[in-house]
């Protein structure tokens, strides 16, 4: 628990989350659900539909009796999830226990697995996987290219880079995550946290559906971790985006996420699902996050 | 303790300052091994260890240099040569790029044509040239069809593995983002695959010189591989040093060149 900065972030964070609940005390609905063998799931049950899904029953993420096989190695095994529109669900669990390997499933990199993956409704196999974002462990900037020319990678399909509202755009979100000045930089000038934020703006310039996020705050000093999740916070209440991040940071899942996710064993199966229910904007001491954190610290079995 | 780190950092900052001009100069030394050389070459003329009919002294050799460039004979060897390594280099690179990229992209493509090209490339250069004489007679195209088989294969076998090896996460960051096939080439495979090209292009173009003095020697009335046999028949050591020296410096000026093109380039 850091009390470092903690007064600045949390002006952000009230104008952060303003937006980001609607109403209801409990936060942004808490209908992500690890649909599994129930093992920790705690209280909650699967509630209505997220703010603004309307009336559709399908959950934006929809994971069923998912295998995923690496030769003899057994990645994941059995694992159910689903995510409810405008969703934030963290998953948390030891290294190697295949929080990367559901991340690349979702985003339809991962082309052999048993079971069911689908995004909206369809299959990640048959293009459910277009409009989803991943932020990669690591930052996998294009070397030959300057900061402006990465984060315009993410820009949408169709979206021209050189167009005025597109460069702005660009423009904004390397200021947003902190990086202004070093538009002209090319990667290998820049540090790796730096880096990190260069891959996170490319993935907000997507403006996906869903958002996936492999620990992209793990190379961060711990301000400007917290001022990145500060923004990260801004842009899902501000876009109504499902996020998904892998995170191996208790405290992180915990202060981000509606509903936690724990994988663990080897093959990675979910272990637990907490759910989070502090209110929104939280405050990083909040009771309800340290009991949170407890029992996903629990459930991590540490 | 203070005073000793202050020292330090003026005698690092003292040498940081005097290294970058003495550096400067580095390359210099490396004019003192040919120089030492062409003194000792002119000694052992002079001397007699050799006779003046199997090796010239050097001046003379600059003299008969320049005595073929004042008649103007000179430089239609020169611009006739240059011409052939430009049209064969540029030739031997468009299909490299083109089969490059094919094999790089296709792995059917590479499965069908990579095996073919690796073995045609382990043939010798003279080995062509009597086949080539056969199919195209002893015209220009001959010679520049020679030269591009030459420049072909580094071409080739550079891009293709370059665009191969194209970092596998740099693809799937094309993938998720959803760039396209035409996105992803031109934004992700094609700049990951420059240094490769341009390591192949250096490559090229050192056997288009390989292979012209090859198509020059045996089937050609003008060039600098012409002088060379020339000085042969004529028995005059000092155009035939004077030619080596030729190809020496046209060689390497074009090294540097594309060096240099490459430098800029990947160095961005």
């Amino acid at each position: 628990m850091s009390s470092l900065g903690e007064g600045a972030l949390a002006d952000e964070e009230v104008e952060t989350a303003g937006d980001a609940t609607d109403g209801g005390e409990g936060g942004p609905d808490g209908d992500a659900r690890g649909v599994d063998d129930g093992a920790g799931s705690t209280d909650g049950d699967a509630s209505e539909p997220g703010r603004d899904s309307g009336p559709t029953a399908d959950p934006t993420l929809a994971v069923r009796g998912l295998a995923v096989r690496y030769g003899e190695t057994v990645a994941l095994d059995g694992v159910d999830l689903a995510v409810g529109h405008g969703e934030f669900v963290a998953v948390v669990g030891p290294s190697g226990c295949g929080k990367s390997t559901l991340l690349r499933v979702l985003s339809g990199l991962e082309e052999g697995f048993e079971g069911d993956a689908a995004v909206d409704g369809t299959d990640v196999r048959e293009g459910g996987s277009d409009d989803v974002g991943m932020v990669f462990q690591e930052p996998r900037l294009l070397p030959w290219d300057d900061v402006r020319g990465n984060v315009a990678v993410g820009l949408p399909v169709g979206v021209d880079r050189d167009d005025p509202a597109a460069r702005d755009r660009v423009d904004d979100l390397i200021e947003t995550v902190g990086l202004d000045g070093f538009a002209e930089s090319r990667p290998g000038e820049l540090s790796g946290g730096m880096a990190q934020r260069v891959a996170l703006a490319r993935g907000l310039a997507y403006d996906p559906a869903v958002l996936l996020l492999d620990e992209p705050f793990s190379a961060l000093d711990r301000l400007t971790k917290h001022e990145q999740q500060d923004h990260l916070l801004d842009v899902w209440a501000d876009r109504g985006t499902t996020v998904a991040l892998v995170t191996h940071d208790v405290e992180e899942a915990a202060y981000l996420a509606d509903c936690v996710v724990v994988l663990g064993g080897q093959p990675g199966t979910v272990e637990a699902v907490v759910d989070v229910d502090a209110d929104r904007p939280r405050d990083r001491t909040d009771e309800e996050l340290l009991a949170a954190r407890r029992e996903i610290t629990d459930a991590l079995g540490l | 303790m203070a005073t000793t780190r202050e020292t330090e950092r003026t005698g690092i900052e003292a040498a940081a300052g005097v290294l970058p001009d003495a550096d400067r100069f580095r390359w210099l030394l490396g004019l003192v091994v040919p120089a030492a050389i062409v003194v000792a070459w002119h000694l052992l003329v002079a001397t007699g260890v050799f006779a003046a009919h199997q090796l010239p002294a050097p001046l003379r050799v600059v003299e008969t240099l320049y005595g073929l460039g004042a008649s103007g004979e000179l430089w239609g060897h020169v611009a006739i040569t240059v011409q052939r390594v430009f049209l064969g280099a540029l030739l031997g690179t468009s299909v490299g790029v083109l089969l490059g990229t094919l094999t790089g992209l296709y792995g059917l493509a590479d499965d069908l044509l990579d095996p073919l090209l690796q073995s045609l490339k382990n043939i010798p250069s003279l080995a062509w040239v009597p086949l080539f004489l056969l199919w195209f007679g002893i015209g220009e195209g001959a010679k520049v069809l020679l030269i591009a088989v030459g420049a072909f294969f580094p071409v080739y076998l550079n891009l293709s593995t370059g665009i191969g090896n194209v970092s596998e996460e740099l693809l799937e960051v094309a993938e998720v983002y959803e760039l396209g096939r035409f996105e992803s080439l031109r934004r992700v495979v094609f700049p990951a695959a420059v240094p490769s090209l341009l390591v192949g292009i250096r490559g090229g173009v050192g056997l288009a010189w390989m292979f012209v003095v090859a198509a020059e020697l045996i089937a050609a009335s003008e060039g600098i591989g012409f002088l060379l046999s020339d000085g042969r028949v004529l028995a005059r050591p000092d155009i035939i040093v004077g030619s080596i020296l030729l190809f020496a410096f046209f060689g390497n000026l074009s090294d540097l060149a594309v060096k240099e093109v490459k430098n800029r380039v990947v160095a961005r």
